[in-house]
């Protein structure tokens, strides 16, 4: 798992509840370094998808709005102890995140 | 492809112009691109119908869980769960946000119409989630107050 | 005869000791009754959320965002410079009982040596300095990764500050004149807002229970910002208007004993979220 990544599934009746956080800035590009009194570029998370044992379940576009260190949550039905939840995202400087859990 | 890129990079700042270099290339593991027009539009309506959410009815089986107040608008936990039957699509809007479009959310292959995150909120708003189900869209929404406080102990 | 010298002298003992603690002890029960009578209706258990005890809708987005808190990885972080060895080979948990497990409740402790307040932090710089390394600037972030994971291991314990001897009770009484005299430009002490007008709103905040308050530091704010308790009493100091001291001063040493002494008996959670 990407140290920028932490992840939990566990069963729930017969669908899996997955948790995902990312340690990301999630930065929007509206505010202004009070240093240099330049806007910070915009740097975020613009992609996400989850796959269950390699078939894709979900497919996110994020925008600036999503907060920092950004969670998600969802579910997963038909899933099973020992099945394997992926998760990839990109940012939008071209920044890949991996990670996986296997269900428990 | 390369209209949508010089679009996004244009909105982003130059700065971005750099480094997006490879972006593109990694949509292969993605089903849709990045929707440049509707994430970068000022206005609910607007980017609802620029994500294909144009014209939604509101419905009480979108089901939306937020604070009355939020303890602080930039960490707003929302949660939506999608009642409608075929549901393929949940995406989410904050209307006073600079840029309303939060996400929007595919679901496929068994996966349950429902979906957490935390979202910011740079001020009191309507919180909006519209739904594709079965070639139609749906709507509905919750306002969340967000004060300007913070000394919590 | 003997048995009458042992008996008399066990009560003497008994008086003598008593009294050394009476103090704290009563002002701490005062203070628990205070707070039963503004708010019939919260355990005391609770105190330890705070304004949170007293808001369902506020309670409610803690234990949502708690479940998975924004700052999980960062304490991966905190973790990671726990557990890293010094040079010498040695680690963090050398310096402490345990290993560092279940003693954070203990902190801070009177040294009757050094005729001192001894800080959790204290202790941290002092095992860096024990085994060669820099020690870190309080107050600073960098103590507040590495005190958030280390403080952790001390989760569910119940706080337990000792005052014992006259140096210590010297020590807790300083702190807790400070935490009753009135400062700054807008002349509030601690206890105008987190005795007298706990539970009341002061602007949108809401006013939490001084009991309870040192037992979840360091926080993070919105989930990100790491936030030590003496960053909290500089920012306090700021909202009075009154200047800040540096972190581990004398006066902040003394008030964090006698604010955690009147924590005692709750259980700690570090570190938490916070709006």
């Amino acid at each position: 798992m990407a140290e920028e990544m932490k992840m939990r599934a566990t069963m729930q009746g017969d669908a899996v509840d997955v948790k995902v956080l990312i340690q990301h800035i999630m930065e929007t590009g509206l505010r202004k370094d009070p240093k240099t009194g330049k806007m910070i570029p915009a740097h975020f998370i613009n992609q996400v998808s989850a796959t269950l044992n390699g078939k894709m379940v979900l497919d996110m576009q994020w925008g600036v709005g999503i907060s920092r260190n950004p969670f998600v949550g969802f579910r997963v039905k038909g899933a099973k102890v020992g099945d394997k939840v992926a998760v990839h995202a990109v940012d939008n400087l071209g920044t890949v995140f991996d990670g996986e859990v296997v269900v428990a | 492809m390369d209209q949508v890129r010089r679009n996004f990079l244009k909105s982003m700042g130059a700065v971005m112009a750099v480094c997006a270099a490879g972006l593109l290339k990694s949509g292969s593991v993605f089903a849709a691109t990045w929707n440049t027009q509707a994430f970068t539009s000022k206005d609910t309506a607007d980017a609802m119908k620029l994500a294909g959410y144009g014209g939604a009815a509101e419905s009480k089986d979108i089901v939306i869980k937020v604070p009355d107040i939020a303890e602080n608008g930039a960490v707003v936990p929302v949660e939506v769960t999608s009642n409608i039957p075929g549901t393929t699509s949940i995406a989410i809007f904050v209307d006073k946000n600079p840029s309303p479009m939060i996400a929007d959310i595919g679901f496929m292959n068994g996966a349950e119409p429902f979906i957490a995150t935390r979202v910011k909120m740079a001020s009191t708003s309507i919180v909006r989630a519209s739904v594709k189900a079965g070639g139609k869209v749906y709507t509905a929404s919750r306002e969340v107050k967000v004060t300007i406080g913070g000394c919590g102990g | 005869m003997k048995i009458k010298y042992v008996s008399l002298l066990a009560a003497f003992l008994f008086a003598v000791s008593a009294l050394a603690v009476a103090g704290p002890e009563q002002d701490r029960d005062a203070l628990i009754a205070h707070y039963k009578k503004t708010f019939p209706n919260i355990k005391f258990g609770d105190y330890i959320y705070g304004a949170l005890s007293m808001n369902p809708d506020a309670k409610g987005q803690y234990d949502d965002i708690m479940a998975f808190p924004p700052y999980a990885i960062d304490l991966d972080k905190g973790q990671k410079a726990w557990e890293t060895p010094f040079a010498n080979g040695k680690t963090f948990a050398s310096c402490f009982p345990n290993g560092g497990r279940n003693v954070a409740g203990n902190y801070p402790y009177f040294d009757k040596a050094e005729k001192r307040v001894v800080t959790f932090e204290n202790a941290i710089n002092a095992c860096l300095k024990k085994n060669g390394e820099k020690e870190l600037k309080y107050a600073d972030s960098e103590m507040g990764l590495l005190t958030a994971y280390a403080r952790s291991l001390s989760d569910g314990m119940k706080v337990d500050i000792k005052i014992e001897g006259k140096d210590a009770l010297a020590a807790y009484e300083k702190g807790k004149t400070y935490y009753y005299t009135r400062r700054g430009l807008l002349n509030f002490s601690c206890a105008s807002c987190h005795i007298q007008n706990a539970g009341k709103f002061l602007r949108s905040e809401q006013l939490s229970m001084m009991i309870g308050q040192a037992t979840h530091w360091p926080e993070f704010r919105a989930g990100t910002d790491i936030v030590t308790l003496q960053k909290r009493f500089m920012q306090c100091n700021n909202n009075t208007r009154e200047k800040p001291q540096e972190g581990n001063s004398e006066e902040y040493n003394d008030l964090e004993y006698f604010l955690t002494y009147m924590s005692n008996g709750l259980p700690m959670q570090t570190p938490v979220f916070r709006k």
